[in-house]
């Protein structure tokens, strides 16, 4: 729906259905059908769908007001931090701090709050501010410094790690009522404060991707970071600043979980396996592991695929490690799927002749500043 | 000692040029030599000093034995990220080696070779699934390999419930923990002929044909493919390798800490920081196995000179990630100049 293919959509292809203007619908549909993202959706609602009668063969409703509730907030921290994760992966980098970074941050929130709702908005600027300091570290190693994204990051995370156990050995006491009521869990009407921070995140980070320069060229960076400084664009700036956005989500993502909890805590990120988990997400959300396409609104739809197999299992007690390895063998399945899809399209359009070959961009319809 | 040789093949050895002066002559060649190197012997000479014991044979190879696992799983990842992949599930695979052989075996030393041959069996199967669905269903090999950790991971904890089982036979733990008497250095650990033969072979493997299509087929896969290497089979066997190094790991590891479920955990990524250390490059086309294997010794001895400094076990954590991060730095910036 998001992602909708104007130049592509207007080429005589092979399309049956072109008969004159297409309607309103039959466009929705086509984007449904015919990207990456609307595929995904297809799939949340498939699972959706399965899990449902599953759940509802055992006696109890996925969908009841309760459950879908819980599913939305079990999204929010997950969901957070993907969407960050997601435009490092996108710029073809990768983020393996985020984990740490959220744990730090909940702590750091903890200690400058200091149990004061006065010291509210401190909190969250210093909070804010070390998220994307943390960022700025990690984009500068990676550009300037020039090592591997995988290991820059993993090395910032081990950093952190060591200085959070070096200090704090267990939950930091700290975060004031004020802040645990009004992030963690006061409601607006019937949603969540929570849900609609997440809801705020994905459209700034769409938004971000879609419309302006910096999303574009990040685009650009991923698909071939060579070709694109020849073409002008400052590929380092643009990492970087995908780096600091993407710790500064982990920061967020801190902040709300130690307003959920009511104390920082220096396990919180790592037992949520947010670092691997976000990967995950983004990826089962349909975007390239390798840079250059993908969409964080296929994101989103990847962290509730895993948030209703996790309600899923907890509804049928499944024992917690058989979990994992279903996850394991859905997020396979997944990417298998989304890769044959674009082999097999590569395919078509080179056996297609020249004439589709001129857009051949058409796979990465995701891709609005990539047409060039 | 047995790896000090190594670095002879990598770069040209300083004589023959009549030209250069001497000092630019040696200069050039101790800029051939790969960071790793340097940074290992600094380690090696700084640990001997503070602690004499090391300098001697029985402490050095009281080192090299602890030092063994993790190097051949560095050389297990070097055939895979030379390959332009990942390995993200060694580690696990090494905790379901030693799992399983405490359970099937249960201490009787007669099930200990069916039992080395069952685990040789699962590392090859392991290996073929993640270098199957990696190429022929083109799934990221980060994806692949994280899949296979979380399954592997989950089944260890399904079985066990988190204290395993059984118990490991003592000819089973001897691979690991003893060695053969030798006069003067008292005792050859088993661990350090295993490790010296791996090397071996892996150097043997990157010097024929299929180190150079490796390497071939990380630097440019299409380019490989079409001057006819069959790109699939070279990385389902890197993936192979890879698994089966994590067996030997696994076997080793077994003998000298126990049976527990949290063996293998972060192994993956001590592999493939140690041959990152020794110059590896992520995305593949560059490197050397024997460097890689001496990333691993790095940075041992990197864990024994943070212990010796008295850091305390959380900042090491720390220290390691600075020292990591420089090390790759300064490896990518000679890489950088050197091109």
């Amino acid at each position: 729906m998001t992602t909708s293919t104007p130049p592509v959509a207007q080429h005589p292809g092979p399309t049956a259905e072109s008969g004159g203007e297409r309607s309103a619908a039959a466009r929705f549909w086509r984007s449904l059908t015919r990207t990456t993202t609307g595929q995904v959706y297809l799939a949340l609602i498939a699972i959706l769908v399965v899990c449902w009668v599953v759940v509802a063969i055992k006696g109890s409703n996925l969908l009841s007001i309760d459950s879908i509730a819980d599913m939305l907030i079990r999204s929010v921290a997950l969901g957070i931090v993907a969407a960050g994760q997601t435009l490092v992966i996108i710029g073809m980098s990768l983020d393996l701090s985020v984990a740490w970074v959220i744990s730090l941050t909940s702590i750091v929130a903890a200690v400058v709050m200091d149990g004061s709702n006065a010291n509210i908005a401190p909190g969250i600027l210093v909070v804010l501010a070390l998220g994307m300091a943390i960022g700025l570290v990690n984009g500068l190693v990676i550009t300037k410094l020039r090592v591997n994204p995988f290991i820059a990051t993993l090395g910032v995370a081990l950093i952190i790690q060591g200085f959070i156990e070096s200090r704090w050995d267990g939950v930091v006491e700290g975060v004031p009522g004020g802040f645990e009521d009004s992030l963690g869990y006061s409601e607006i009407g019937p949603l969540p404060i929570a849900v609609l921070l997440l809801v705020a995140v994905y459209a700034l980070v769409w938004f971000l991707l879609r419309y302006t320069r910096f999303g574009h060229q990040l685009y650009a960076v991923g698909g071939s970071e060579e070709v694109s400084k020849l073409s002008g664009v400052r590929t380092h700036r643009i990492l970087i600043m995908a780096h600091v956005i993407c710790s500064l989500c982990a920061a967020v993502t801190g902040l709300y979980l130690a307003a959920r909890l009511g104390a920082g805590s220096p396990l919180v990120g790592t037992d949520g396996g947010y670092d691997l988990e976000s990967i995950a997400a983004v990826v089962l959300g349909g975007t390239y592991l390798l840079g250059g396409r993908g969409s964080v609104l296929g994101t989103l739809a990847g962290v509730f695929i895993l948030a209703i197999l996790d309600s899923t299992f907890n509804a049928l007690e499944v024992n917690a490690f058989a979990k994992d390895v279903v996850r394991g063998v859905i997020i396979i399945v997944a990417v298998a799927a989304y890769s044959f899809r674009w082999k097999e399209r590569r395919v078509r359009k080179i056996g297609a002749g020249p004439a589709p070959a001129v857009t051949g961009n058409a796979p990465q319809t995701q891709t609005p500043g990539a047409n060039a | 000692m047995s790896t000090s040789a190594a670095p002879v093949p990598e770069g040209p050895s300083g004589v023959g040029e009549g030209a250069p002066s001497a000092l630019a002559r040696v200069l050039g060649v101790l800029r051939a030599i790969p960071v790793v190197w340097y940074l290992t012997i600094i380690l090696w000479v700084w640990i001997a000093a503070i602690n004499p014991l090391f300098a001697e044979p029985s402490g050095f190879l009281a080192y090299l034995k602890q030092a063994a696992p993790l190097a051949i799983l560095a050389a297990g990842a070097f055939f895979v990220l030379a390959s332009g992949e990942f390995d993200l599930s060694v580690g696990s695979l090494v905790t379901v080696c030693v799992v399983i052989a405490a359970a099937v075996s249960d201490g009787d030393p007669s099930k200990t070779v069916p039992v080395i041959a069952l685990l040789f069996v699962i590392g090859l199967i392991v290996g073929l699934i993640n270098g199957v669905v990696t190429t022929i269903f083109r799934v990221p090999s980060f994806i692949t390999t994280l899949a296979m950790l979380l399954i592997l991971d989950g089944a260890v904890w399904l079985y066990t419930s988190g204290s395993p089982k059984g118990a490991l036979a003592d000819n089973f733990r001897e691979i690991g923990r003893m060695g053969i008497d030798v006069p003067v250095i008292e005792q050859l650990p088993y661990s350090v002929i295993i490790l010296v033969a791996i090397g071996a072979f892996s150097v043997w493997l990157m010097r024929g044909h299929f180190g150079r299509q490796v390497l071939a087929v990380g630097d440019n896969d299409r380019a490989a493919a079409l001057s006819g290497i069959n790109v699939t089979r070279v990385r389902i066997t890197a993936f192979v390798l890879s698994a089966l190094s994590a067996v030997i790991a696994g076997i080793l590891l077994g003998g000298f800490a126990g049976v527990t479920a949290q063996v293998g955990q972060g192994l993956e990524f001590e592999a493939i920081t140690a041959a990152v250390l020794g110059g590896t490059v992520l995305g593949g086309g560059r490197g050397s196995v024997v460097n890689a294997m001496a990333g691993a010794l790095a940075l041992t001895a990197l864990f024994s000179w943070l212990n010796l400094q008295g850091v305390s076990g959380a900042l090491e954590d720390a220290v390691e990630g600075v020292i990591i991060i420089a090390a790759v730095a300064v490896a990518s910036y000679r890489l950088r100049e050197g091109s």
